[in-house]
């Protein structure tokens, strides 16, 4: 098999399920290497970046003042700069967050120091939203699972937990 | 030098050997509020991550005793001796400045500064074990997070340089040594069954569905959208599918042709045992099929523990660090084989006995 970027002989095999679609790619060890893609923890989704349809002028230029990560940097390189990279180009990246993960809401751990700053309400809202889908989806042990966090989040208010 | 600092030690405590699953990692990304991600971060900036991280690692319980180092310190061997152990990325090995290194003396902890993200936390053990290394890489996080700010959003969770590490930040992974699915041919049916539940399967040693010594890594893809339980969950039971399907793959070799397995391990035997000159790949190839005889039970049980030091001690960086000095890939090569004939020197016959059913 052959290397999807040059005519090497292809030694990685990835396979990716984006939009519900599975993506399939052979890359040699060194383009596999040159894409970031050196084991599972840096699947890179630079290169699946290129099935998205052209930016329009609009995102074209958008650049995160505070590092200066540019939305070209993102699409070649898949990887923001800072914290404020994901207010900037939160349009681009939700839709593509939705076909990368399980969902576009965090369910898992939340930093203590940073409790005091999350509201309650965000939570719940997170939670709702995400039960809702769960639901949609037919998803009935996730949506149990939700449901429960929820309640939780009901019997202990104080913010401390 | 460091790896003789930490390499010696360890050195006798052999792992204890498991069959199928190898090993269970869990990893955390993180990064501190207000400083660039390292692959943004000017040098000034990523000198002070790393001093701030350092300083909270310092106080952390989990790694009361262990060793920290600054990567520039360590010399281009430590370096790939410990990307062959699986302790550092490959990413952070190449890292040009302020990357930084703190191992628990168990070796079961690591935590890498200013990789992709500012901080790495890495939980390793032997055997298929998510419930303890995730408690284990949780308390290290909480530990952390008790004197540095994480970079965190409500909806997105942990903000990490990739988006593909959004929300937990979590990636899970088992090591597993898979040759009935492989010699059966049915691996890529595998790896795409479960690529469909969102969970990467990857060659260890480079090569997709034919990987060298049959050894996967299989982790989880996603990590916004679910709780680690859920993630940990379903990656668990993909994984005794996944054992229970590598069994039968086994038990079926077995009776189909179980002359033609034998005698494939006899040569692996044979090549091990009387070869001058040897390449990993080839190694490994051979190394699989001595577990796989200690898993039939026809090798003694410490031939298991053999093959699995083995694996690693057949890697290039580690055959260098054997000659104690730098040579040539030919020369490795001698070297590789004189090690093997002196650790297979005295294998037993195969106790065919033993799968009489
Ligand atoms: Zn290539
Ligand atoms: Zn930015």
């Amino acid at each position: 098999m052959k290397c999807h970027h040059c005519d090497s002989q292809a030694t990685v095999h990835l396979t990716q399920i984006i939009n519900g679609q599975m993506h399939k790619m052979d890359l040699c060890e060194s383009c596999a290497q040159e894409k970031g893609v050196t084991s599972p923890d840096n699947l890179s989704i630079g290169s699946l970046l290129d099935d998205q349809p052209k930016m329009d002028a609009s995102t074209a230029s958008m650049t995160c003042e505070s590092c200066g990560t540019t939305h070209q940097d993102f699409k070649k390189g898949g990887r923001l700069g800072c914290e404020a990279c994901y207010h900037v180009f939160r349009p681009v990246l939700e839709p593509l967050l939705d076909g990368m993960h399980a969902g576009i809401n965090h369910l898992g751990k939340v930093p203590t120091r940073s409790a005091g700053k999350k509201t309650v309400q965000d939570d719940e809202d997170a939670l709702r939203k995400a039960l809702q889908k769960a639901v949609e989806e037919e998803n009935y042990e996730k949506a149990a699972e939700l449901r429960d966090r929820l309640k939780k989040l009901h019997t202990q208010s104080s913010p401390t937990a | 030098m460091f790896h003789d600092l930490f390499f010696s030690k360890a050195k006798g405590r052999a792992p204890k050997p498991c069959p199928i699953a190898l090993s269970t990692r869990v990893r955390l990304a993180r990064n501190l509020r207000e400083f660039p991600f390292p692959g943004r971060a000017q040098s000034g900036q990523k000198k002070a991550v790393l001093s701030k991280c350092m300083e909270a690692l310092e106080k952390v319980k989990n790694l009361k005793t262990s060793t920290s180092v600054e990567l520039d310190e360590l010399s281009e061997l430590d370096k790939q001796i410990l990307v062959e152990r699986h302790l550092i990325s490959l990413e952070l090995s190449q890292s040009d400045e302020s990357g930084g290194l703190v191992l628990s003396d168990d070796r079961s902890c690591s935590v890498m500064v200013n990789e992709e993200d500012h901080l790495r936390i890495q939980v390793l053990s032997n055997g298929l074990n998510f419930d303890k290394v995730w408690k284990l890489a949780d308390s290290l996080d909480s530990g952390i997070e008790s004197s540095l700010d994480y970079a965190f959003d409500s909806q997105l969770g942990f903000l990490t340089a990739c988006p593909t590490n959004l929300g937990t930040g979590m990636r899970a992974s088992v090591m597993m040594h898979l040759p009935g699915l492989v010699m059966s041919k049915n691996m890529d049916k595998v790896i795409n069954a479960v690529n469909h539940l969102g969970i990467a399967v990857r060659g260890l040693f480079g090569e997709g569905s034919d990987a060298s010594g049959s050894i996967f890594q299989i982790s989880n893809q996603q990590t916004l959208g679910e709780s680690e339980s859920a993630i940990l969950e379903r990656l668990q039971d993909t994984l005794e599918n996944i054992v229970h399907q590598e069994k039968m793959a086994r038990e079926k070799l077995m009776e189909d042709d179980g002359l033609r397995l034998v005698d494939k391990i006899c040569r692996a035997i044979g090549t091990l045992k009387h070869s001058h000159l040897i390449q990993s790949s080839e190694a490994m190839d051979h190394l699989s099929l001595i577990r796989l005889a200690a898993d039939f039970e026809f090798l003694p049980e410490k031939f298991r523990a053999l093959a699995d030091r083995m694996f690693i001690e057949v890697q290039p960086g580690h055959v260098q660090l054997s000659a104690g000095k730098p040579i040539e890939p030919g020369e490795r090569d001698r070297l590789r084989a004189d090690t093997l004939r002196k650790e297979f020197l005295r294998i037993p016959q195969l106790n065919l006995d033993a799968q009489v059913d």
